[in-house]
């Protein structure tokens, strides 16, 4: 299964007008791979040298902040207040 | 909202937030609980279990009233590479004495529970806002602000989970975290009758199993896989340090497809459903990971103090959390009686939790992060079971060495000195 079809299950209120993460297409090739590899929701994607990121479907877990603060990530702060992902489970 | 002043706000409804919450409550203290998600456990996951004990006093009889989903009387732990897979499985009815047994939960609903007890007791809780920062005043701090609105308060806990941002703006978590000292976990949820459980996991009726691996579940990274048993549905996922993937050849994802396709997991959710997809930072730096635990004004509590003991065969945090909660809400419940909330008042926090099960454990283990960074467990161990039982259970005619002399000839090939001193340092610093 891919992350998307996972993602698919889970309860999420996107919010439209507010990205809670912010990132340089320019950063380094490499340190990009470490986020496509890292984000359990695999929102991180590189297809022929471009990087995309789609803050829907993001568990709000912060390893992309800590693993590249000042690199690919530009700015990280939470969804707005009740927005973003909800555990049903957990 | 004018400048109204409560005695405690509580940013983060978790376990440690409404612990802190439904203690300060009891004892007549008016406190706010400000959550960001839309119910408590909105934002929280586990790929784990609470030891009950840390409940002793608070709720004692949590087990009979909370939501819990099953009591672990299989403890299983497996070493698997890609084709094979060597697990023990220890039961016994030690694990179900009273007051020592531990429960698998899930925190979507776990944590809206203990957050209504602490409702019950007279706490206020509010959900959907984000706490965005702190007011501090002359080094204090003193409330909080979300969006337009500022909240006072004589003391701010801190218990907003592992990734919190606020330790940093309060000055507590004073060096940036690293991707060493941080864990991914990532989880999968699927939906399984109650009796397959019990059948697959040689379970009685409302026995849960905890079960972790070594080896294959990670990609020889440090980390591992975990199945834990619901009431009717099975956690799977996996926790690896997050420093791996700067180099590693897998993805999050690919790592919990390999695992959930391997022969020994595929059976156990075979005609499943998927029902949740979660993932989470895990704090697993240990005791040399923790930031300042309080300041003027101000303490941190649970995850976002970072108190979480990685043991290898045992991961724990929620009951960290609860026994942080009860430290903080009797230093601060004191703090109280004398009007003094500074840093010598609420120091008090912190010697209270030097001599609770939290700190004696967390010191215990403190070791223990860097151990796990020996890739051999990872790796070279897992392989070693499974030519060790290969050659004590493949059978092909030829003529047959003792059993100490296959152990031996594996355990030599890998190394007998690494071997030695792996045991050695991993029994020394358990």
């Amino acid at each position: 299964m891919t992350e998307e079809e996972k993602l698919g299950v889970n309860k999420f209120h996107v919010d439209e007008n507010f990205s809670h993460i912010e990132i340089n297409k320019e950063a380094c090739p490499e340190d990009i791979m470490t986020l496509v590899r890292a984000c359990p929701a695999g929102l991180y994607k590189y297809n022929d040298g471009t990087l995309t990121h789609d803050c829907a479907g993001c568990f709000e877990c912060g390893v992309c902040r800590i693993l590249s603060a000042g690199k690919v990530v530009s700015r990280w702060e939470f969804p707005k207040g009740g927005k973003g992902i909800e555990y049903r489970f957990g | 909202m004018s400048e109204e002043k409560f005695d405690v706000i509580i940013v983060g409804g978790g376990i440690a937030g409404s612990v802190t919450a439904l203690l300060l409550a009891r004892a007549g203290l008016e406190v706010v609980m400000i959550e960001r998600g839309n119910y408590s456990g909105a934002k929280n996951m586990t790929g784990g279990r609470l030891y009950s004990h840390c409940f002793n006093g608070i709720i004692p009889d949590f087990a009979e009233i909370a939501p819990i989903e099953r009591k672990v009387m299989h403890e299983r732990v497996s070493m698997m590479t890609e084709t094979s897979n060597f697990t023990f499985d220890y039961t016994s009815d030690r694990l179900a004495q009273p007051g020592k047994e531990s429960y698998i939960v899930l925190r979507g609903i776990f944590d809206r529970w203990l957050a209504e007890q602490a409702e019950k007791a007279g706490a206020m809780a509010v959900n959907g806002i984000l706490v965005e920062n702190l007011i501090i005043r002359d080094g204090k701090v003193c409330g909080v602000i979300a969006g337009e609105e500022q909240m006072f308060a004589d003391t701010v806990v801190l218990a907003d989970g592992a990734n919190s941002q606020l330790t940093t703006k309060a000055g507590l978590q004073r060096k940036p975290v690293t991707p060493h000292q941080i864990a991914i976990g990532a989880k999968e949820l699927f939906e399984l009758d109650e009796k397959k459980i019990e059948g697959r996991f040689n379970l009685a009726p409302g026995e849960g199993s905890a079960w972790l691996f070594a080896g294959w579940p990670s990609g020889g990274m440090t980390g591992g896989g975990f199945i834990y048993t619901n009431k009717a549905s099975v956690s799977l996922g996996i926790v690896v340090t997050a420093a791996e993937f700067i180099n590693a050849r897998k993805s999050v994802n690919e790592l919990l497809e390999q695992f959930k396709a391997h022969s020994a997991v595929k059976p156990l959710i075979e005609g499943s459903k998927l029902i949740e997809y979660s993932g989470h930072m895990v704090a697993e730096g240990g005791y040399g990971m923790l930031p300042r635990l309080y300041s003027d004004g101000v303490v941190a509590v649970g995850d976002a103090a970072h108190l979480v003991i990685n043991a290898g065969y045992t991961v724990r945090g929620m009951d960290l959390a609860v026994g942080s909660a009860a430290a903080a809400a009797a230093a601060i419940i004191s703090a109280k009686s004398r009007g003094d909330f500074s840093e010598k008042s609420l120091s008090m926090y912190k010697r209270l939790l030097d001599d609770s099960f939290v700190m004696r454990d967390m010191r215990r283990f403190r070791k223990y992060p860097r151990f796990m960074e020996n890739r051999r467990i990872f790796n070279e161990y897992p392989e070693m079971a499974d030519e060790i039982f290969a050659g004590v259970f493949v059978t092909d005619g030829a003529p047959q060495a003792s059993m100490f002399s296959k152990i031996f000839k594996t355990a030599k090939k890998n190394g007998l000195r690494n071997l030695a001193k792996d045991c050695i340092k991993g029994v020394s610093t358990l």
